[in-house]
């Protein structure tokens, strides 16, 4: 584990070394708590991972609370970092936008009730792209944050403020979510680990909607580990949520060991090592094959012409239903208010929208419509459900024949602030490699591969729908070495 | 036929019987509650919140669609329709859609309906389940001259079953017993109160002599919808007549004034953007649940009348009227057990009581309670021992009905047949004193005896029993020594 300059050995401390110290010694929580906000003191004000970090009073207060009634759960006084689109009873959720900017949510998502109830204790929330819409966090319409190993550059979105909170030791880990590559892209870039679940395996009851067929909630953490025990307590079935899977909770950390469980069958695609691809990261993930190979683990490549397909496919299913979750922000209900005095409705939804939202949002609003207004919508909404289908149909077909497949997360390094974000299909091609697992609702963890020129570079492993065990194991054996 | 009327109906229906709303647990009986309280994240739409459907509406939408003779979906899939209005919470509502491969509940069907003796049949076309909206309100009872607007989501999704007929009605009386009839299946159904406000509303669509569609919005009644349809086809002929184009264009019923206005705002025409609701996946039917739902359908309106006119002996009309409303025929049914003459019950409930009910403007539950079953057959009662004259019957009817009067306290005050003989005697005393004349005349010619009995009714204003003053006449007469 190669950890940033603002981190301390503290600060940098697993969840389970935490878990087993506060156990010794029920003081060491209050030590640590106070050692990462101290990490917070110096460093937040230029990284900006947050949108709203809580009083570091009212979080030893809650703990003491906790404490005092005893069993501190699985997380054992975790700080949980939440992305700023998941509800939480009482704190702000922005989802970075100014349409929410003072939104207080009265409920918590089922995912913050879980980390509640397992031990986790929520510290702040955490920056991001406007409504999730974005790949660098620059799209946030409060500030943009900064990649904790070179500051000079993004580091990656939509889900950029929980990645370098936990990059940057400002928390233990952190929840994040994921629609086309919004967890692994900034894990790649941050050098964490970043896990974006089957479809349905973590409840989205209480996230804020983006493209609601695509979305998922998963874990950021600093090691394969932490990010193992996080899944465990927020994955199962949620009656809440008519896309959950009815599946058995946790058991994942069982395969976070060092050594392959099977000999794993891995399948490289080789459109996702190809074109558009940096040199240097090939490199460093030819490294990791060859780490594989080590393992007894068979590494084969195989075509897929169809996934040159997945990014237009991609956009038009998300921006889509973007375009329709985000009918429901008009200022009425929450969010921004104005004292608006339209003649008609319309006059009273255009200036509040037109205030509300920011360019980008905007953008996929307005494609979104356009692809599902009458007479459009064969053309560009059910061509692209058909061809997502047949994406699905030959990841299926690709994995009767492998465990996992393994790509680079991300075909660059993180670009410097403002190279990407002024060019759309600059910006989109950064998922290039993340968006066909969201189209296939399969599951994928981005673990880092290797540095180059000090900067993090991920590997993505992906496989059949409920195989994060194997992922998780997988990604222990690249990882290697201990947790903190 | 050049004049030729066409008129088709979406109705919409609350399922009224369901505890919850369709995809929360938010009770689904909002009336009454202040505003915004009957609210949950779902159902205002709040950010992150999903929904999750009441299972049991599905079975109440697969009983309606198997009353209708629809044929029942093998799947259910909900749609988005969006459209910006502020009493819709996501701005976009959950309905279902026809089109793209996606399929409504339910397709197809047919309702029959007798009207004034003469029956047809009127096609479905489709039943979709979806989510009621809130409700807006406005200080100055409508948007002109209000500066403001309210709105209460307590209603914002509650189940509702839009039910969409063919153009196949021709006149307003027809569409008003269409209406009655499907009202009357849903409540056999233990599906909808249609009485309770809101509760069953209709959009109609009307063209006149082949000319263009003209929508009516906000029709809250059967008894409405053959006013707004009045008016609108009086309205659109006069335009015809008088030389100029009826327009395209959505109107409203303005319930208060009996007349239709355009609406203010263009409607949006097809622009709303409908696409499967990913939030909900679609979920198979088994033939084996509509096998089931289909076993266990309650007795309806027309197995119902074929049933009552055998069992009581009423004609097959009356029959077709009493089942046009399940309390009525309730209490038709209640009523003919306890009291008996099923006959005379079925015409004062449909001959009076109905046109009392029609003329008050209360709704027949509650004109039910002014005539109860124990008055029904207090009047049976009066009736068959001669106190009252079916004329007598039908003014304790009306009263009953209007002035909420019971039948002993009418009877009290003297509106009576007159049954005592020594009431009439004593009139008859009269009128011989009064008219001598006719006395002798009736002495001479037992023909000019009529004079004398209309004397005798007139001076009790109608209300003795005319043969029994006859036979009292020729009784005193046969004093005087006529045969």
């Amino acid at each position: 584990m190669t950890l940033p300059p603002q981190c301390t050995q503290l600060s940098s401390i697993s969840i389970k070394t935490l878990r087993r110290r506060v156990e010794e010694d029920p003081d060491f929580l209050f030590k640590y708590i106070e050692e990462v906000y101290r990490v917070i003191e110096k460093y937040e004000e230029r990284l900006r991972a947050y949108i709203t970090l809580r009083p570091m009073s009212d979080v030893i207060r809650e703990v003491e609370n906790i404490v005092k009634r005893g069993k501190l759960g699985p997380l054992g006084g975790a700080l949980v970092a939440v992305k700023d689109n998941i509800s939480t009873r009482g704190i702000r959720t922005t989802c970075g936008s100014k349409m929410l900017e003072d939104y207080v949510p009265p409920y918590d998502a089922t995912v913050v009730r879980k980390i509640k109830e397992s031990g986790g204790i929520v510290i702040g929330k955490t920056n991001m792209d406007e409504f999730a819409m974005g790949s660098t966090t620059e799209n946030s319409a409060f500030y943009p944050t900064l990649n904790p190993w070179d500051l000079s550059r993004v580091p990656g979105g939509s889900s950029g403020g929980s990645a370098v909170a936990v990059a940057a030791c400002e928390a233990t880990v952190a929840l994040a979510s994921d629609t086309g590559g919004s967890i692994r892209l900034p894990a790649a870039y941050t050098g964490t680990v970043g896990l974006k679940p089957t479809y349905g395996l973590v409840s989205r009851y209480g996230l804020v909607a983006y493209g609601s067929s695509l979305d998922q909630v998963g874990p950021i953490g600093r090691c394969v580990e932490d990010v193992a025990a996080v899944l465990d307590v927020i994955s199962g079935h949620d009656p809440r949520d008519s896309t959950s899977l009815k599946v058995g909770v946790g058991g994942f950390e069982k395969y976070v060991v060092g050594s392959p469980l099977k000999k794993y069958r891995i399948v490289v695609i080789e459109e996702m090592v190809s074109e558009g691809v940096d040199e240097k990261i090939l490199k460093t993930f030819n490294s990791v094959v060859d780490l594989l190979s080590k393992h007894d683990v068979t590494v084969e490549f195989r075509k897929m012409p169809l996934l040159h397909y997945s990014l237009p496919t991609y956009y038009i299913i998300a921006m889509a239903e973007a375009s329709s979750n985000l009918a429901r922000f008009d200022g009425l209900r929450y969010g921004i208010r104005s004292d608006v005095e339209g003649k008609l409705w319309v006059d009273v939804y255009r200036k509040i929208r037109l205030a509300g939202f920011g360019d980008e949002v905007k953008r996929r609003i307005l494609l979104g419509t356009y692809v599902l207004s009458e007479g459009l919508y064969e053309g560009y909404y059910l061509k692209a459900a058909k061809v997502r289908r047949l994406i699905y149909q030959e990841f299926t077909k690709l994995f009767k024949d492998y465990d996992a497949a393994i790509s680079p997360t991300s075909p660059t390094l993180p670009p410097r602030i403002s190279e990407v974000i002024t060019d759309p299909i600059k910006l989109y091609s950064l998922d290039i490699d993340t968006v066909p697992i969201n189209l296939a609702g399969l599951p994928a963890i981005s673990v880092p591969g290797g540095f180059i020129d000090g900067l993090p570079v991920g590997v993505q492993i992906f496989g059949p729908p409920l195989s994060e065990g194997s992922l998780l194991n997988i990604a222990k054996l690249i990882e290697g070495g201990g947790c903190g | 036929m050049d004049s030729e009327v066409l008129i088709g109906l979406e109705v919409h229906v609350q399922v009224t019987s369901l505890r919850t709303k369709l995809f929360c647990r938010c009770s689904s009986n909002y009336r009454g509650n202040p505003p915004n309280t009957n609210v949950c994240p779902v159902c205002l739409g709040l950010p992150g919140s999903l929904p999750v459907l009441n299972k049991k509406a599905l079975e109440k939408a697969i009983a309606v669609a198997l009353a209708l003779n629809s044929r029942v979906s093998d799947k259910l899939v909900f749609v988005r329709k969006h459209y910006f209005y502020p009493d819709l919470p996501k701005n976009y509502q959950v309905s279902q859609y026809d089109r793209y491969g996606l399929t409504p509940i339910a397709i197809g069907g047919s309702v029959a309906v007798d009207v004034d003796g003469s029956s047809k049949v009127v096609r479905i076309r489709r039943i979709n389940i979806e989510e009621d909206t809130g409700r807006i309100a406005y200080p100055e009872k409508s948007v002109l001259g209000s500066r403001y607007a309210l709105v209460d989501y307590n209603r914002a999704g509650v189940a509702l079953l839009e039910i969409v007929t063919e153009p196949d009605l021709r006149t307003p009386r027809e569409a008003r017993v269409f209406l009655e009839k499907l009202g009357s299946v849903l409540e056999h159904l233990e599906v909808a109160d249609t009485s309770l406000e809101g509760a069953m509303r209709a959009d109609a669509n009307v063209s006149v002599a082949g000319g263009p569609r003209v929508e009516i919005k906000n029709i809250g009644s059967p008894k409405d919808l053959e006013k707004a349809l009045n008016y609108e086809i009086a309205r659109q002929l006069n335009i015809v007549k008088s030389g100029g184009t009826v327009e395209r264009e959505t109107r409203h019923w303005i319930k208060e004034r009996g007349i239709t206005v355009a609406s203010r705002v263009k409607e949006l025409e097809g622009e709303y953007r409908y696409f499967p609701d990913p939030d909900l996946p679609p979920i198979p039917i088994g033939r084996e649940l509509v096998e089931a739902i289909a076993k266990s359908l309650p007795e309806l309106p027309d197995q119902r009348a074929r049933r009552i006119a055998r069992e009581y002996g009423i004609g097959d009309y009356m029959a077709s009227v009493l089942v046009l409303h399940k309390k009525l025929c309730d209490h038709f049914e209640n009523a003919s057990r306890v009291c008996g003459n099923p006959k005379l019950v079925s015409s004062i409930l449909i001959n009076e009581f109905l046109r009392w009910v029609d003329e008050a403007g209360v709704d027949v539950p509650s004109g039910i309670t002014r005539l109860s079953t124990d008055r029904l057959c207090k009047l049976v009662q009066y009736f068959e021992s001669g106190l009252v004259s079916i004329k007598l019957l039908k003014e304790y009817v009306r009263r009953a009905v209007l002035e909420d009067t019971s039948p002993e306290e009418l009877l009290s005050k003297g509106l009576t047949t007159l049954g005592e003989e020594s009431e009439i005697e004593r009139v008859v005393e009269e009128v011989f004193r009064e008219n001598p004349k006719a006395v002798a005349d009736a002495i001479r010619d037992p023909k000019a005896v009529n004079f004398l009995v209309g004397q005798v009714m007139k001076k009790t204003r109608g209300r003795a029993d005319p043969k029994l003053v006859n036979e009292i006449i020729r009784r005193r007469l046969a004093e005087y020594g006529v045969k």
